[in-house]
């Protein structure tokens, strides 16, 4: 399933997304995000009309690059900070429920 | 399916990727030292746990061992290249994305010359590499063998995550054939041998600094036939992705075993599912993992918190100019060096230990001695244990060894001993000749007390020496050695006792 915009926002394409992004939506939910999104779509759109294929694709509004860091260790975090926030842990490592799925 | 069989009914196609870890000294896209081993979640910062209001900034070390890399595999560097966010749900990373490259990789389309054992050299077409970050490591408790399936939860250590990784993505290799699975090591050994070579990454396997995963599919003679008398273009077949293959020795079993299973599904009329298996080194087998699915549809977008990297062309020559001599070129210059002879030499390159070799002449071993305990008595072991000869002893250690047994200290039965310590873990070669008390007497003093001993049981050996039979010799020296318990030098107790005989 293509979910390029010129594809068009069908409620399927919002239901696949959805799940992706793992968030459940009920129907009318997906009606009205289908309706949505295909009004900011068709508005992202207009820029073809006046950027023609001579216009490179931008993907930063910044014209900046190369913007390094020096390879030197900085501070790390303790054991105890990395873990402060977490819902749960074993004293060292973050604790996570079953997983269902393989590696990536 | 028997092997040759398969390749009779079927054509091999192949692809890899390699992901190599750099040894920066510092993350990819945080500050948290490259080291991963220690307590868990102690090399981390709040990039690497992905903390609201943490921003990744770019090692540049990281840039220029990519680009050097991608150099060494023949590629163009990208005037301009950017990061991706790979969107998934995982607890290997903390953010639900990894930062990778996408559509605009640093280096693309080169090419690596492998040589297989047999001579024959491949072109491998190489499409891509690109940078990431590594994952944190999982461990899954309550399941059976620390396998996902039926674990109650997992533990995750973030301390590898964000290690800089440069992922290498091979074209389609059409054309290896019978050779398919050796292709694969020498592929594999190649990039290790670069890799090691440039110095940007540690490239041990058996830690995960070098992984590989491997694609195969096959297609039948009779299609491809088919195709040409038809003018059309040539079929393919589904391929499977075969990973955690860890060792060089996995990589070429792993493949034979693909190419086996394959050819017995098709020829049975049934089809190969596209999908991920796993390597067990155990079984010597691959079993089946995740199909591919939506789950793959990975939501790609350029990385909105990092900028776009483009090397200059001043860098990129530098990093040409200091780029090491070519493997091809380095394995000439080495044969030649060393002295070896064709022979000697493949023996060498199909052991996939040229780089432990030639550390261990750095260390001051002999050529000669290098390849024939590396390739002998170490390779021997490696193999009756299941597991790479680089991971049981290092360059230095077998050097070590090599100067006990030319300074007469150690014979080649005593130095077989000294190993097998050394590969127990009991420390350095002098350590364990110590604590064993493995070295060769080299006082005359015990041995002539020992001679002594052996003639008086065979008083009439030295008549027989005076008379011109000194191989009668060859029962003292028997019975020393034996009463020495192997520590005499064998040369010596010969002198010895014709010495002995003239007195």
């Amino acid at each position: 399933m293509s979910t390029e915009p010129d594809a068009g926002v069908t409620p399927d394409v919002v239901r696949h997304l959805a799940g992706l992004a793992r968030i459940a939506l009920t129907e009318h939910e997906i009606t009205k995000l289908t309706g949505e999104l295909m009004v900011i779509l068709d508005n992202v759109a207009k820029v073809n009309e006046v950027a023609g294929p001579d216009v490179p694709a931008t993907s930063h509004p910044i014209p900046l690059s190369n913007v390094y860091r020096d390879d030197v260790p900085g501070v790390t975090l303790t054991t105890e900070q990395a873990l402060a926030g977490a819902p749960d842990h074993d004293g060292s490592r973050f604790r996570v429920t079953a997983i269902l799925g393989e590696e990536q | 399916m028997d092997y040759d069989k398969a390749l009779e009914l079927f054509e091999p196609v192949l692809g890899f990727e390699v992901h190599v870890e750099l040894n920066t000294k510092t993350k990819m896209f945080s500050d948290a030292p490259n080291y991963f081993g220690g307590e868990p979640n102690t090399n981390i910062t709040p990039v690497d746990l992905g903390l609201p209001g943490s921003l990744p900034v770019v090692n540049e070390q990281a840039v220029k061992y990519s680009i050097s890399l991608g150099l060494a595999l023949g590629c163009s560097i990208a005037a301009s290249s950017r990061f991706a966010r790979k969107n998934y749900f995982y607890p290997d990373l903390a953010k639900n994305y990894q930062i990778s490259q996408f559509d605009e990789p640093i280096a693309y389309e080169g090419s690596v010359e492998v040589e297989l054992a047999n001579g024959r050299v491949f072109q491998i077409p190489i499409e891509r590499a690109h940078m990431e970050e590594d994952a944190g490591k999982l461990t899954h408790v309550g399941g059976a063998t620390g396998r996902i399936q039926g674990a109650e939860y997992s533990l995750v250590d973030y301390n590898r995550a964000g290690v800089p990784l440069v992922e290498i993505v091979t074209h389609m290799i059409v054309g290896a054939e019978h050779d398919a699975p050796e292709l694969a090591k020498a592929y594999v050994s190649t990039i290790r041998d670069i890799v090691v070579s440039l110095g940007i990454s540690d490239a041990k396997m058996e830690r995960g600094n070098l992984r590989c995963d491997a694609n195969i599919s096959l297609r039948s003679r009779a299609s491809v036939a088919a195709a040409v008398a038809a003018g059309e273009p040539l079929p393919l077949g589904t391929r499977t992705e075969t990973k955690n293959v860890n060792s060089l020795r996995s990589v070429e079993r792993a493949i034979r075993y693909e190419i086996q299973r394959q050819a017995a599904i098709l020829d049975a009329g049934g089809t190969i599912t596209q999908e991920t298996r796993h390597w067990h080194e155990d079984t010597g087998q691959t079993s089946a993992g995740r199909p591919k699915s939506d789950a793959d549809d990975y939501r790609y977008f350029p990385e909105p918190d990092l900028l776009p990297v483009e090397p200059s062309a001043e860098l990129i020559e530098s990093l040409r100019l200091a780029l090491p001599e070519a493997p091809a070129v380095r394995r000439k210059r080495l044969k030649s060096d060393w002295g070896f002879s064709d022979l000697e030499f493949q023996d060498v390159q199909n052991s996939g230990l040229l780089v432990e070799i030639e550390e261990t002449v750095s260390f001051g071993a002999s050529a000669h001695q290098a390849r024939k305990w590396w390739t002998g008595e170490i390779a021997r072991v490696a193999n009756e244990r299941g597991v790479d000869a680089a991971t049981l002893i290092s360059p230095k250690d077998v050097s070590e060894l090599v100067a006990l047994i030319e300074n007469g200290d150690l014979t080649d039965r005593l130095a077989r001993q000294v190993l097998e310590g050394v590969i127990a873990g009991e420390g350095t070669p002098t350590a364990v000749v110590e604590a064993r008390g493995l070295k060769v007497v080299s006082d005359d003093g015990p041995l002539i007390a020992a001679i002594d001993e052996a003639l008086a049981a065979q008083p009439d050996v030295l008549e027989k020496i005076r008379d011109g039979k000194v191989q009668a010799a060859g029962a003292v020296i028997g019975a020393v050695m034996k009463a020495m318990k192997g520590t005499a030098d064998a040369a010596r107790v010969r002198e010895l006792v014709l010495e002995r005989a003239q007195q």
